[in-house]
């Protein structure tokens, strides 16, 4: 196996809405250039967890964290880190696709324009790239002026991709990418997320289990809003260390 | 909480119990017809190897249908493929007792070379390993299967004795060639049938510690 080296870490981490702790005292490290799945019980935290991420839940009122999570070693949760910034590098897919109302074209250079991004050839430049990237290019290619909404669900989905994609992130964080579309889009959603590691290094939470063996070599656990085990994928799907996290994945609860 | 995968498992674990079962009789049967000098008993075991590999495809079948359905995951997915080399193992097993039963149906048409006391020996233990393996395998026994495995040394050592005894009869008395040769052979069978627990033990291991202590590979790989 190829050398690790650390993207994310994250340390000690609590999370509180309100009076109720959602996270407890979390530590993960993800590492550069390879998937790191979180599976768990719905309201484990999972979704929660991913947000922290990229400060996803700054927005929300009377939420309270503690702890760290370091980007390439830096705290992202210092008073001094712009969230915008940081959204820009950690990207974010959610469960179901979200594109905006607006042309194909004009969904993907959507973030380079807000950016300041000015010159139309680098715009077209960079939107065909990332289309190629999210393996979306060949099916859009020509009808790029049309409405995003006309295309697919799984399409949507990757066109969300190639818009995460075009503002050059260096993570890209899926919530459940999958659990709005078909088998077909799904299978070509994780073949993308293959090839999307070899550039980026990529945190998914997904509810169905298979697809955290199919795609992702790590895997963390949690249950209740703690980290229960977190390990190399084919360990925790062969031989997992912990009674709870073996009765989860066998399915005796859940 | 119980699921309804955990009947199906039950199934196959029930099928290989049986199967196990029928392998050990199949020894028992084999070794006492050359022993007792019975005939009827050798033909016994020939019907036994036909139960054993019904049960053979019917556990593989059931084994197959459960991966692609349940898509096992961590003590199922080591359960099942488990139970899928174990099965075949018991197969081996079946048809080494069947050998060493066409041997003594040969061996019954002349008269008896010396007493038998290597081979019952040999057998005793073989089914020994057979059994306490599938034992380790019910209850998920790491420590009985590792044991089991140890054992082998002790069915090679009489399975030696075996050889060298019948080699000076040979030397001694060239009418005695194919006698001792079919005895030299049920001794090699003995021999295969304790490997095949050897292999179940080592299967078992693998499903109670998720380690695998085949050829030693631990040591190898370092």
């Amino acid at each position: 196996m190829r050398e690790l080296k650390e993207k994310i870490e994250v340390r000690n981490l609590n999370f509180y809405y309100g009076e109720n702790q959602a996270l407890k005292n979390i530590n993960i490290i993800c590492q550069a250039n390879l998937v790191t799945a979180i599976i768990g019980p719905s309201g484990c935290g999972k979704s929660t967890f991913i947000r922290t991420l990229n400060r996803m839940n700054d927005v929300i009122l009377g939420v309270r964290i503690e702890g760290e999570v370091l980007l390439d070693s830096k705290n992202i949760y210092l008073p001094t880190v712009d969230e915008v910034e940081i959204r820009r590098r950690i990207g974010m897919v959610f469960q179901k696709p979200n594109p905006f109302p607006k042309s194909i074209f004009d969904n993907v250079a959507y973030g380079l324009r807000i950016n300041g991004l000015k010159s139309k050839s680098k715009i077209e430049e960079i939107v065909e790239k990332s289309l190629i990237n999210a393996a979306l290019w060949d099916e859009v290619k020509d009808r790029l002026k049309e409405n995003a909404f006309t295309l697919s669900g799984g399409q949507q989905q990757r066109l969300c991709i190639a818009r995460s994609l075009a503002v050059e992130p260096e993570v890209i964080l899926f919530d459940e990418p999958c659990s709005a579309i078909d088998p077909i889009a799904t299978g070509k959603i994780e073949d993308l997320i293959q090839t999307l590691k070899i550039n980026y290094t990529v945190v998914i939470v997904t509810h169905n289990m298979q697809q955290a063996a199919r795609v992702s070599d790590f895997t963390a656990f949690m249950m209740l809003g703690e980290l229960i085990e977190f390990d190399n994928t084919d360990k925790i799907f062969t031989y997992p260390s912990n009674k709870l996290t073996e009765d989860y994945i066998t399915g005796r609860f859940g | 909480m119980a699921r309804p995968f955990d009947e199906e498992l039950k199934t196959i674990r029930g099928k290989l119990m049986k199967m196990a079962c029928l392998a050990e009789e199949s020894i028992v049967l084999a070794v006492k017809s050359l022993k007792d000098r019975k005939e009827k008993l050798a033909k016994d075991v020939l019907k036994k190897e036909e139960a054993i590999n019904l049960l053979d495809i019917e556990i593989d079948e059931l084994c197959l249908k459960l991966l692609a359905r349940r898509q096992p995951m961590a003590i199922d997915l080591r359960f099942i493929t488990s139970a899928m080399k174990i099965t075949s193992e018991l197969e081996r097993i079946g048809d080494q007792a069947v050998n060493i039963a066409e041997r003594s149906l040969e061996l019954l048409k002349l008269p008896l070379l010396k007493p038998l006391i290597d081979i019952p020996r040999m057998a005793d233990l073989a089914q020994n390993m057979v059994k306490d393996s599938i034992n380790a395998f019910v209850n998920r026994d790491g420590k009985l299967a590792i044991n089991v495995c140890e054992r082998d040394d002790q069915v090679d050592k009489l399975n030696d004795q075996i050889l060298r005894e019948l080699l000076t009869y040979m030397m001694q008395d060239p009418t005695t060639i194919r006698r001792a040769v079919d005895l030299i052979l049920v001794g090699r069978h003995l021999e295969r049938i304790a490997d095949h627990a050897t292999n179940i033990g080592e299967d078992v291991y693998y499903l109670a510690k998720g380690k695998t202590i085949k050829h030693h590979i631990e040591k190898n790989r370092k």
